[in-house]
């Protein structure tokens, strides 16, 4: 493999890291306050507000309908308006973070959701405030799953953004479509697709490591 | 130890000058008449057309141990939510401290809730946090400073004896560890009113035993008042000092626990009563004829003075089959199977009677031949 070869790769890998990486951080940082939303306006949660439980869960399914090539497109007019451009590895973080956003919500509604009634029930008697009750309570509780849901959704983001090289994001999938696919390099694609191995096996090592060491509800031996 | 009660200490003394001397006997500290903790009137809570709790009116006295039991469905999950607010009445009132809390939103509800600890069956710690954490809680949310919460987790952890598991998670605990955590965490705030929901009946029976010491020993040494649920008459018979049976939402009995166990009236009372009380042997009930034989067995339930005289030796040719005299509060509170030697019908209608005189219940319960 040249120079030249393995300077793309090492490019479109990084491309790939910043992609997965920022729009992760995006959908965690606004997927689980839309998650607590959900579970605190849900019915008997501890604010309960039907109406925008439903709305908010009404629009976080039609985002999580929208196959996510015809969001990548569909998204343009707003790329351009936020990132300046449409096209660029920048530019596809947008529509990333907006389809990421949604789904991890979803997986952090069950997270929370799953938190023992019974710890809720004893903070509200110990006069817990809400507020209190999600940062004493119900995260912490959730923990070790949020961080197995995320590590899902860094996951899922990888493969996404090979979706993006549509939209000229570059990346490890982008390189596999051009080189790989389109001009036979069979080479590229095997190294591709090693790589996406490594990284996707990185990534979950890492989260269960994390969950193992955040999870103190099994005794460890 | 410190004293519990701090906001209403000025409280209790004002009542404490009113009440006669207390009798040396009773070393707990007796609850000052009028002195009502909580206060539930005509209180009703129902789900769908099914009422949990129907129509019950009842007082915690300040300093007792008021036990309420009653069948898994009877109410007392809901009762007991009802005096935290973390369920709400469909009517009735309830007074806590002498405060209407079920007008209270929930906001304004925190404050009282700060003011009664709870434990629960399945404990309800945290399993995020480390022992000392959990314990810790209850003050965090009381505004406590970091050196204050320090300070006052350690004193607790030394009231239930996990000073050496202060770093440890739950999950590494026993049940009855667990437990004793809880009960510290309920303590943390320094409540007026602890409120036990079934906290024993995931434990063991030894246990139990002593998680129910340790409930006991905090309402002696604080001087704190403690409201327990539980379907076990056991839990009732250690520690409580007064005891409400609910039956399907209502009140079907109550009174000071000994007088309950020696005379209960209700039949769900006598039913809860069962396992505690001495049952004639199979083999014996089997050979019962209803009608005639050479002696006859006879059930005398006893209590109080009368278990305390020695009333047996008035009945001559009399033999103890079956039974036991247990101590409940003190109190002697028994049941005898006596055979009673029958040939002589005169004689022994004479001593039926005698023993009415002296017992709370008597019944002839048939008649056996040969060895009893």
């Amino acid at each position: 493999m040249s120079q030249a070869m393995l300077d793309l790769l090492w490019r479109s890998f990084w491309e790939t890291i910043t992609m997965t990486g920022f729009s992760g951080l995006i959908s965690l940082v606004a997927g689980l306050p839309l998650a607590l939303i959900l579970i605190l306006t849900d019915r008997g949660g501890l604010a309960e507000n039907l109406w925008i439980n439903r709305s908010l869960g009404a629009v976080i399914n039609g985002f999580r309908s929208v196959p996510f090539i015809i969001l990548l497109v569909a998204l343009i007019p707003v790329t351009r308006f936020i990132v300046g451009t449409s096209l660029g590895t920048w530019a596809s973080i947008v529509p990333l973070s907006i389809a990421a956003t949604p789904y991890y919500a979803r997986i952090a509604e069950v997270s929370l959701r799953e938190v023992d009634r019974g710890l809720i029930e004893a903070a509200r008697a110990m006069g817990a405030t809400r507020w209190t009750i999600i940062r004493e309570v119900l995260v912490p509780e959730a923990m070790p799953s949020l961080v197995a849901g995320f590590t899902v959704t860094l996951v899922t983001l990888v493969g996404a953004s090979a979706m993006a090289g549509a939209i000229g994001a570059g990346g490890l999938g982008d390189l596999a479509i051009r080189y790989g696919y389109q001009r036979f390099e069979t080479e590229i694609m095997v190294a591709v697709v090693a790589i996406l191995i490594v990284l996707v096996s990185g990534v979950q090592w890492i989260g269960d490591r994390l969950v193992e060491r955040l999870d103190h509800r099994i005794v460890k031996r | 130890m410190t004293r519990h009660a701090t906001k209403f200490e000025a409280d209790v003394n004002t009542q404490a000058l009113n009440i006669p001397a207390q009798s040396t006997k009773d070393a707990q500290p007796e609850a000052a008449s009028g002195d009502m903790i909580v206060k539930l009137s005509d209180v009703r809570r129902s789900f769908g057309d099914t009422p949990a709790i129907d129509m019950v009116s009842l007082s915690v006295k300040r300093g007792e141990i008021l036990g309420i039991i009653g069948r898994s469905g009877a109410g007392k999950s809901t009762l007991i939510r009802c005096l935290n607010g973390l369920e709400r009445p469909d009517s009735g009132s309830i007074q806590v401290e002498g405060l209407e809390i079920t007008s209270l939103d929930e906001r304004r509800l925190q404050p009282v809730r700060r003011r009664i600890g709870m434990i629960f069956q399945h404990f309800n710690l945290l399993s995020a946090k480390t022992v000392e954490d959990n314990i810790a809680l209850p003050l965090k949310i009381e505004g406590q400073s970091r050196a204050q919460r320090k300070k006052r987790v350690a004193e607790l952890l030394e009231l239930v004896g996990l000073s050496d598991k202060a770093k440890h998670y739950p999950a590494q605990l026993s049940g009855g560890q667990k437990q004793r955590v809880g009960i510290a965490r309920a303590l943390a705030a320094k409540p007026s009113l602890l409120l036990s929901d079934e906290a024993t009946s995931a434990l063991d029976p030894e246990t139990t035993r002593s998680i129910l010491a340790l409930l006991k020993d905090i309402n002696r040494q604080l001087g704190l008042t403690i409201l327990l649920i539980t379907h076990e008459m056991e839990v009732i018979r250690r520690v409580a000092d007064r005891v409400i049976v609910l039956d399907r939402g209502r009140i079907v009995e109550e009174g000071p626990v000994w007088q309950v166990f020696a005379n209960p009236a209700a039949e769900t009372t006598k039913s809860l009563l069962q396992v505690l009380t001495p049952e004639l042997p199979p083999t014996l009930r089997e050979r019962l004829n209803p009608a005639s034989g050479d002696d006859a067995v006879v059930k005398v339930q006893l209590s109080g003075e009368a278990a305390r005289r020695p009333f047996l030796a008035e009945l001559i040719g009399a033999r103890l089959l079956h039974g036991g005299i247990d101590t409940v509060q003190g109190e002697p509170v028994g049941t005898l199977f006596l055979g009673i030697p029958a040939h002589d019908k005169a004689a022994l209608e004479k001593a039926v009677q005698y023993l009415k005189s002296n017992a709370d219940h008597v019944e002839v319960l048939g008649y056996v031949s040969g060895d009893a």
